[in-house]
């Protein structure tokens, strides 16, 4: 094709473009759809409604994470637990229909298999390099982490997919944000990319995929790309990407839905053509250096209110831009702070450990080493890990992790999206705090009146020991 | 979906930046597997300030929103433009929108339209006198009884859908011999992508 040097992103969406219109826009190819309750029910209905099938139910994979109970799900019996919450059964119920009526793999709530959409895909080699992905869901980004292009959708799209195999699409423009250096210790991916957010803004993103560049990214593993591509959307990027290498194809080989065998060598000689050429050109370009980087804390209601954790909470006045001060003294009010008082000094009565950006086995070792031997301050009432999938909760088990979490105080749950989502029982009381490893602090996300501080997992975990926020390089 | 060529009435000068789809309709009212009815959770922690715009008299039924910078970011949740909807609202004016709210907009007939905030700002100024503003998609322009005058962009793909009411998967759908000619090639070329759960 084109002699041009071309992006990660522009050889990607080059080879799934199945034709191009006058107006600009592409049909583009989906390799992989992941589907859930949530955002499919009204796509479903669409389809049947209209008598369409689904054109290849064999790249689509459902599996129910949002409105579950993480509560055990099955009783001393081996029965089914049934729902309490009537319609969050008949949306479970929808999908437990319609994903085989219409030909489509389904893992059921009591699979060891369940989990979050996001961990479950790159778990069972679904996702892979160099794919699109899609899901009617705003943090698909995250499968970005493997080099693939991931991005959310909403039930319009769903159908489309279903119906077609394919989406219309504006190509966006590609944004670099390279990291130079090396990040410090006690400095997680976490906090990596929410530093990223606090820098380029909610909306600094907007219109572009971003590829994350450096040596930072490279080095880390594929549980923390998956984390920081996650986030991607959180800056208002369609997408995130990092570049597949070795340690991507390691981490992906064997997995059940991976190629194998001779296929599988194909398919690494092809991804390993996945990368950003000499001299591609990005619309954009970040530079961000990774000392500048301490583990960070928002204090606000937008993802991009971040200082680190040595940092005060603003003062509205502090911000130039008019539109910025009222958003800010909006946020300080719904979350009830005052301006000026150190970040380490807001007290926290809840601790959520889970979510699809930081509910993978690394994050619960993490979380593990800082709590191994402690426990959770008395002022901490609510203390809660959700591993990401079944997958990853038999493997914590097996390393003893779940003893640690409870013997500090730590409620073990059922994996699902739980308290990332004010949608199933798992909610922060209205007023309270909660230190939360989860991806938005909006107004209202943890449940009504809760006011979210995002962290890492290690940074959770030393909140949940210390009953406020706190740095958590005082405990390595 | 409803074709829309022009829309005139009041509109409510919300403003705010950064409005996500959790603000315009929070979780507990995506337990639906229905479109219908979600207008009553719509902007409900906004509805609870006492003078909200939602609630004045004034902007009761308007037809138009006006919003600040990153209208819709947040979740993809496509039950925020059924919201809107249900609360009769056509069209949203904001400085810029997240691509994935606009898209949903779109596809269920709510026209995103983005001006400059200078515009936005003039025109709220207009919407709080409470007077009718006119967007006709034909010509691309927002007009004042001030005779101001505003022209947008959209991109002709969604102007075209949105001016006739066209559903976007039966249009694909007609195009099935390319996607068909897409997928004997990729089956071909690299048989392992096309299995996915059938791996
Ligand atoms: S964990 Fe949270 S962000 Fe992730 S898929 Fe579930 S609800 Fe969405």
């Amino acid at each position: 094709m084109a002699s041009r040097p071309r992006t990660l992103y522009e050889k990607i969406w080059d080879a799934h473009v199945v034709e191009t219109r006058d107006d600009g826009t592409a049909l583009i190819y989906i390799d992989r759809h992941l589907v859930h309750e949530v955002t499919s029910p009204q796509a479903f209905e669409a389809l049947k409604v209209a008598g369409r099938p689904v054109r290849r139910p064999e790249l689509t994979l459902a599996v129910p994470d949002h409105n579950l109970p993480t509560t055990p799900r099955v009783d001393g019996g081996g029965r089914p637990v049934p729902i309490a919450d009537p319609e969050s059964a008949a949306q479970l119920a929808a999908l437990e229909v319609n994903a085989p009526a219409f030909g489509i793999r389904y893992i059921p709530a009591t699979a060891k298999e369940q989990g979050i959409v996001h961990v479950v895909g790159p778990e069972q080699g679904f996702s892979l390099p160099g794919t699109t992905i899609v899901c009617g869901d705003s943090h698909t980004a995250c499968h970005g982490g493997l080099g693939a292009l991931a991005f959310g959708i909403g039930t319009s799209e769903v159908e489309h997919v279903l119906a077609t195999q394919t989406l219309l699409l504006q190509q966006s423009k590609p944004m670099e944000v390279r990291v130079e250096g090396d990040l410090g210790p006690g400095v997680s991916a976490k906090d990596l990319i929410l530093h990223i957010i606090g820098r380029i803004g909610a909306a600094g993103g907007s219109g572009y995929v971003i590829e994350y560049k450096g040596k930072v990214f490279e080095r880390m593993t594929i549980e923390e790309r998956l984390t920081v591509c996650n986030m991607s959307i959180e800056a208002g990027a369609r997408a995130g990407l990092i570049a597949p290498d070795d340690v991507t194809f390691a981490y992906l080989k064997g997995r059940p839905m991976a190629p194998k065998g001779a296929e599988w060598d194909a398919a690494v000689a092809y991804w390993r053509t996945l990368h950003s050429d000499e001299g591609a050109v990005f619309a954009k370009s970040v530079t961000i250096n990774a000392a500048d980087v301490e583990p960070s804390v928002t204090w606000g209601t937008s993802p991009e209110d971040v200082v680190p954790i040595g940092g005060r909470v603003p003062h509205p006045e502090d911000f130039a831009d008019e539109s910025k001060r009222v958003a800010a003294q909006k946020s300080l009010d719904y979350m009830g702070l005052v301006p000026g008082t150190p970040m380490i000094e807001v007290r926290i009565e809840n601790v959520f450990i889970g979510s699809c950006t930081n509910s993978r086995i690394e994050d619960l070792r993490a979380a593990a080493a800082i709590l191994k031997g402690r426990r959770k301050a008395d002022n901490v009432k609510w203390a809660i890990v959700v591993p990401g999938s079944g997958l990853v909760k038999a493997m914590a088990e097996e390393e003893g992790l779940d003893r640690i979490f409870i013997e500090a105080g730590f409620e073990w749950r059922e994996p699902g999206c739980s308290a990332c989502l004010g949608m199933n029982p798992d909610k922060v009381p209205a007023g309270e705090r909660c230190a939360s490893t989860s991806n938005r602090n909006f107004v209202g996300r943890q449940g009504p009146g809760a006011r979210t501080h995002l962290v890492s997992p290690a940074m959770a975990a030393a909140a949940a020991v210390t009953g406020r926020l706190t740095d958590v390089r005082e405990f390595v | 979906m409803e074709p829309l060529t022009r829309v005139e009435g009041r509109a409510i000068p919300l403003g705010l930046k950064n409005v996500d789809t959790d603000i315009i309709i929070p979780a507990k009212w995506l337990k639906t597997i229905s479109r219908e009815g979600l207008g009553q959770g719509a902007f409900e922690v906004l509805r609870a300030e006492p003078g909200n715009v939602f609630d004045d008299p004034a902007y009761q039924g308007a037809p138009i929103l006006i919003a600040g910078d990153n209208y819709g970011c947040g979740s993809s949740r496509e039950h925020a433009a059924w919201a809107m909807l249900d609360l009769g609202i056509r069209v949203v004016i904001a400085p810029s929108f997240s691509d994935i709210h606009s898209g949903n907009a779109v596809k269920n007939g709510i026209l995103p339209v983005v001006l400059p905030q200078e515009a936005v700002d003039r025109l709220l100024e207009v919407a709080r006198e409470g007077l009718a503003i006119t967007v006709d998609l034909e010509a691309q322009t927002v007009t004042t009884p001030y005779q101001d005058r505003f022209t947008f962009e959209l991109d002709p793909f969604r102007r075209h859908c949105l001016l006739n009411g066209l559903d976007e998967v039966g249009l694909t759908m007609a195009r099935g011999e390319a996607i068909g000619g897409f997928e004997a090639s990729r089956t071909a070329a690299q048989p392992w992508l096309m299995r996915g759960t059938a791996a």
